[in-house]
């Protein structure tokens, strides 16, 4: 059976893993290649990366962060922040990236996800789609079409979160989804950093809108709340930062409280130490 | 391990998961080498054809850089090939949604998988860890399985699925929503339709078992 994934998500600032509240108020969480490590002993099922870094010159540093990360540590790698075109994707996996995600760009310009999809195939392409609750927002379609009321209620932002965009986070995960999205990781704005649970109600909208997978992330406080997002809001798998970062449980008891609570996940297993 | 006792070639076709399979040889301790050069291919102990993505996009890059027949001449050596996902589907005679021949080392099609099944719905790509299920006798399982326990845990990621011709090439299978092949082989070539590369220790001791058994003197016996 296939088991449901716990994904700890490591924000880069600059070389550095920092995690903020509600995008903002960051705080250093340490080096990333020792986090990613610690990580993959406690028996994590993927690790995202993503470069919040505001300048692009830095972005070197990320490729270098993931080259690194990936020569010691055997788990699916995705990596996002400031993807801007298919030779930003392709300079990702060639360092050891397994999936790439895209954010802002993809919005902008929706052929992004195709053309990153077509030459490098759906599975490695990630929609991450970032989404705040706004119901009645009256939603305007892009390109000076008609006014769309909203609909599913929560709206799509881009930029880290400052720039409201036009589009409804569940039509935006179906259209990106049908261009070539291969997953999607979905992140409640209103949750995120607050600790009081996944917003289980969008995770569940866009887990039932679209047919790829769906990782929840934005809310994490506790074990329940990865159950829950798992159970009830449907999701494929849980992204989780804070929780995990200073300490407050291990993956291993995540994956053993889960488990406890017929949640499917892949047993832990103890994993040989990284030689270099 | 060392190259003064021969080295496993990475087939070097596309952009995608090659560095990883080539970092998870390293840590084995092989002398790995990612190529696209058919004479360096021919003087391997093994190969690993990696892969991800869609078979006819593989297909025309080995026809480009004309490596289907030096991996058809490699494999017919008897000396080991293992095909990793994408690398596993293009072993076989052809791909339903592809134009494309497969290599043709083992007899068979590859199949879309369908969202659908029986009127349960499940999620394209297959995308996750899952259990293995080895449905053959230890001794009729490949060596490079041999520390591979029944129920271990890969990593998945696919859309397409592999049905051999003869159901005594599939020596092990997964469950979801159907059940998919997931290890296929028939004498010295063997596929594996999860990510070894990406399974932490127990991928890993695949890869060393292989890089072993390509090695050792006795590697055209394989099972």
């Amino acid at each position: 059976m296939l088991t449901r994934r716990i994904i700890p998500c490591l924000d880069i600032d600059q070389g550095r893993v920092v995690k903020g509240t509600s995008f903002l108020n960051l705080r250093d969480a340490g080096d990333p290649a020792e986090l990613a490590e610690r990580y993959n002993r406690e028996g994590a099922d993927e690790l995202v990366f993503l470069d919040i870094t505001a300048s692009s010159d830095a972005r070197e540093t990320m490729v270098d962060v993931v080259r690194r990360v990936s020569s010691q540590v055997f788990i699916p790698l995705t990596v996002g922040g400031g993807i801007r075109s298919v030779e930003d994707v392709r300079r990702m996996l060639e360092a050891g990236a397994d999936k790439v995600s895209v954010n802002s760009a993809a919005v902008a310009r929706p052929e992004l996800i195709a053309e990153a999809s077509a030459e490098f195939g759906a599975q490695c392409i990630v929609l991450a789609i970032d989404a705040k609750r706004e119901p009645n927002a009256g939603f305007v379609a892009l390109d000076g079409e008609d006014a769309v009321p909203a609909e599913s209620g929560w709206r799509v932002y881009t930029h880290g979160g400052r720039h409201p965009t036009a589009l409804d986070a569940v039509k935006w995960a179906k259209l990106g989804t049908e261009m070539g999205a291969g997953e999607i990781l979905l992140t409640s704005m209103d949750e995120d950093g607050q600790k009081d649970g996944y917003d289980l109600a969008l995770t569940r909208a866009i887990s039932r809108a679209v047919n790829v997978p769906v990782i929840a992330s934005g809310g994490a406080g506790n074990l329940d709340h990865l159950r829950d997002a798992l159970a009830e809001g449907e999701a494929d798998a849980v992204l989780a930062a804070s929780i995990f970062h200073y300490g407050e449980y291990s993956i291993e008891e995540a994956k053993a409280y889960l488990a406890e609570h017929d949640v499917p996940v892949r047993p832990f297993e103890p994993q040989s130490e990284a030689t270099n | 391990m060392s190259g003064e006792n021969g080295y496993i070639a990475v087939v070097n076709h596309t952009a995608a998961n090659i560095h990883s399979v080539d970092k998870a040889l390293r840590r084995v301790g092989a002398d790995a080498r990612v190529t696209a050069d058919a004479d360096e291919l021919m003087g391997a102990s093994g190969i690993v054809l990696p892969g991800v993505g869609a078979s006819d996009a593989a297909m025309r890059a080995l026809l480009r850089l004309d490596l289907v027949d030096p991996i058809k001449k490699f494999a017919a050596t008897g000396k080991p090939v293992l095909g990793v996902c994408l690398g596993m589907q293009v072993l076989f005679d052809s791909s339903e949604e592809g134009e494309l021949p497969g290599l043709g080392l083992i007899p068979g099609i590859v199949r879309e998988m369908q969202p659908n099944v029986d009127g349960i719905s499940r999620k394209i790509p297959h995308m996750g860890w899952n259990a293995v299920q080895f449905i053959r006798t230890r001794e009729e399982v490949p060596q490079i399985f041999a520390e591979t326990p029944q129920d271990a845990h890969f990593y998945f990621v696919h859309s397409y699925e592999c049905i051999p011709a003869s159901e005594d090439d599939v020596i092990a299978v997964t469950e979801y929503g159907s059940t998919i092949c997931a290890v296929v082989a028939r004498d010295n070539v063997i596929g594996t339709q999860f990510h070894p590369e990406k399974s932490q220790d127990r991928g890993l001791d695949i890869y060393r078992k292989f890089v072993d058994f390509s090695l050792s003197p006795s590697s055209t016996a394989m099972v």
